[in-house]
């Protein structure tokens, strides 16, 4: 089989701000980012599906010392970012970060709060990327 | 159907490992030689080298932290080992006891009688953000890391899972902390082998020293509480909730159990063993446990014919302090959204009915991260024969744990020895 579930073909979605996984067309199980193979059966028979972007919170922590790509991004111990793992309406959970918080009150941030995605575009021209975030509904 | 028995029995009868710290001018071969010749030196009855049939090596990231690829035979060279076959083991922070794991399994299956099993990392050559870079390298650099997590921020993540989920606050991990650095204070081999309350101290000196204003801290807790003392590193985990940049070995010697009466007449037994994989942390149903730590525990557990009651005292990856606590329910020494209530009592102290991180734990002895879970082995080859010095728990001690984390619990290994004389 030739594998089109890949992360080139789940990023260039999302260069176009669209949030894609794949769907067992069997069983209906759904996965954000997509996966080729349904661990569950093992079925290969899979489609592309659109997700909303709505979820809730289910962890999230403030980052002081970021990596590298956060510190180019402008990130530092003055101004933190938060990260999180938002659990997708449709199932699946999937890491991004979090936008429209208070950093400086984490205990303003509930787990279980609302969430939308929010497509960040980082780099300039041909290298520009988009970068999944959430941010509160 | 497998067994999921050893065709044979396997022992334990020498460890040895370096001091864990920041070493300038030493690479990882200088460190591996110096634990593989305390671990010679620690073998009873003596052993020749040309008796060891292969060497097996936990590496994390020599390639990132050093430079240096293909490091197993590197090793046996310094060692004087070679010609035997050399095997390189990677699966991240879990490098060594995995590599332990391959090295029963090498010596269970009949192919040698005779196995040295070590781990190293050499980790202080590089910048502080490039070793997050590259420990990031650990996770899923394709869905986790362009999110913008760091490893102490996967760990802070499930603190905040946890913390919502049972009520426990970042002053309960301050305690694991506070608790590891005590056990670390009676190790020689600690990177950071000094009580919480020394460390204040030291703080309170130099600032004297230097004429700067004298800050007044009434408990450990309150300097942990402060920001700048303590800063944060990962909300809601601080400095000194995170095991240090490390540098480190440690070797061990594993033998048939049918030949260990030839090198000690105390040799340390193979009890249980499990090893479970899993996904990215996102990618699990659940965010405040471990559910390969559960799998690996269950799997030993159920090889060594015991109970979680039955551990007089576990080695975990304590990677951060929240790991500490969460390992302590994936493990069954508590029930789920328990463990930081016994984390508070002093359930988990020396004196403790569970004691757990005798050494220190990562979290005070050092991560050097493909070195830790051999690391954790020697710790319980020295309890269990009563060989731990100032920190020696007091016995009878019968079974010991040790519990080796990879990335947030992608691979997690968990072994069981047994003093049966």
């Amino acid at each position: 089989m030739e594998n089109q579930f890949t992360h080139a073909a789940f990023s260039n979605y999302l260069n176009e701000h669209r949030l894609m996984g794949s769907r067992d067309k069997g069983n209906g199980a759904v996965f954000c980012p997509p996966r080729p193979i349904d661990p569950e059966n093992h079925s290969s028979e899979m489609e592309w599906l659109e997700f909303k972007g709505t979820g809730k919170l289910q962890a999230f922590t403030i980052i002081y010392i970021g990596s590298s790509m956060m510190i180019a991004a402008g990130y530092d111990r003055k101004n933190p970012y938060c990260v999180g793992i938002v659990k997708l309406d449709e199932g699946p959970m999937i890491s991004g970060l979090i936008l429209g918080v208070d950093v400086f009150h984490p205990e303003s941030i509930k787990i279980g709060a609302s969430f939308k995605a929010k497509f960040i575009d980082r780099g300039e021209a041909e290298a520009q990327k988009s970068f999944l975030a959430f941010e509160p509904v | 159907m497998s067994s999921h028995k050893l065709a044979r029995g396997v022992a334990l009868v020498g460890a040895g490992m370096s001091k864990f710290g920041s070493f300038k001018g030493k690479t990882s071969r200088d460190l591996f030689v110096e634990a593989f010749v305390e671990m010679l030196e620690s073998v009873d009855k003596g052993i020749d080298q040309k008796e060891i049939d292969a060497l097996y090596v936990g590496n994390y990231s020599s390639d990132l932290f050093e430079g240096q690829g293909h490091i197993a035979p590197i090793m046996a060279s310094w060692t004087g080992l070679n010609p035997v076959p050399a095997v390189r083991v990677e699966d991240a922070c879990a490098s060594a006891g995995v590599a332990v794991r391959e090295g029963i399994l090498a010596v269970a299956s009949g192919m040698y009688d005779v196995v040295v099993v070590g781990g190293v990392e050499k980790m202080t050559d590089l910048a502080t953000e490039k070793v997050t870079d590259t420990l990031a390298t650990a996770a899923d650099v394709q869905y986790e890391i362009p999110a913008g997590f760091t490893f102490p921020g996967f760990y802070a993540a499930m603190a905040t899972s946890y913390m919502a989920a049972y009520g426990a606050t970042p002053e309960t991990f301050m305690k694991v902390g506070i608790k590891n650095h005590e056990n670390g204070s009676m190790n020689e081999k600690a990177q950071f082998g000094a009580k919480i309350s020394t460390l204040m101290e030291a703080r309170r000196q130099s600032a004297i020293k230097k004429g700067l204003p004298v800050p007044e801290w009434d408990s450990e807790l309150e300097f942990l509480h402060d920001d700048k003392a303590n800063p944060i590193i990962a909300w809601p985990l601080r400095l000194y909730d995170c095991s240090p940049i490390s540098d480190g070995a440690a070797v061990v010697l594993l033998v048939s159990e049918d030949l260990a009466k030839k090198y000690t007449d105390h040799p340390i037994i193979v009890a249980g063993m499990g090893q479970a994989s899993d996904g990215a942390l996102h990618d699990r149903k659940e965010l405040n446990s471990i559910p390969s730590a559960r799998l690996a525990g269950e799997q030993a557990y159920r090889m060594a014919g015991i109970t979680p009651a039955d551990v007089d005292f576990a080695e975990v990856h304590d990677c951060f302090t929240v790991a500490e606590v969460i390992a302590s329910e994936d493990l069954g020494f508590f029930e789920r959204g328990k463990g930081w209530i016994a984390a508070e009592e002093g359930v988990t102290s020396r004196d403790g009915e569970k004691p757990i991180n005798l050494s220190g734990g990562l979290k005070s002895k050092g991560h050097p991260v493909g070195a830790s879970g051999v690391g954790q082995v020697v710790e319980v080859f020295k309890q269990l024969r009563g060989q731990a010095g100032p920190r020696q728990k007091s016995g009878p001690l019968k079974y010991g744990l040790t519990h080796n984390v990879g990335g947030t619990g992608q691979t997690t290994v968990v072994h069981i020895f047994e003093r049966r004389d």
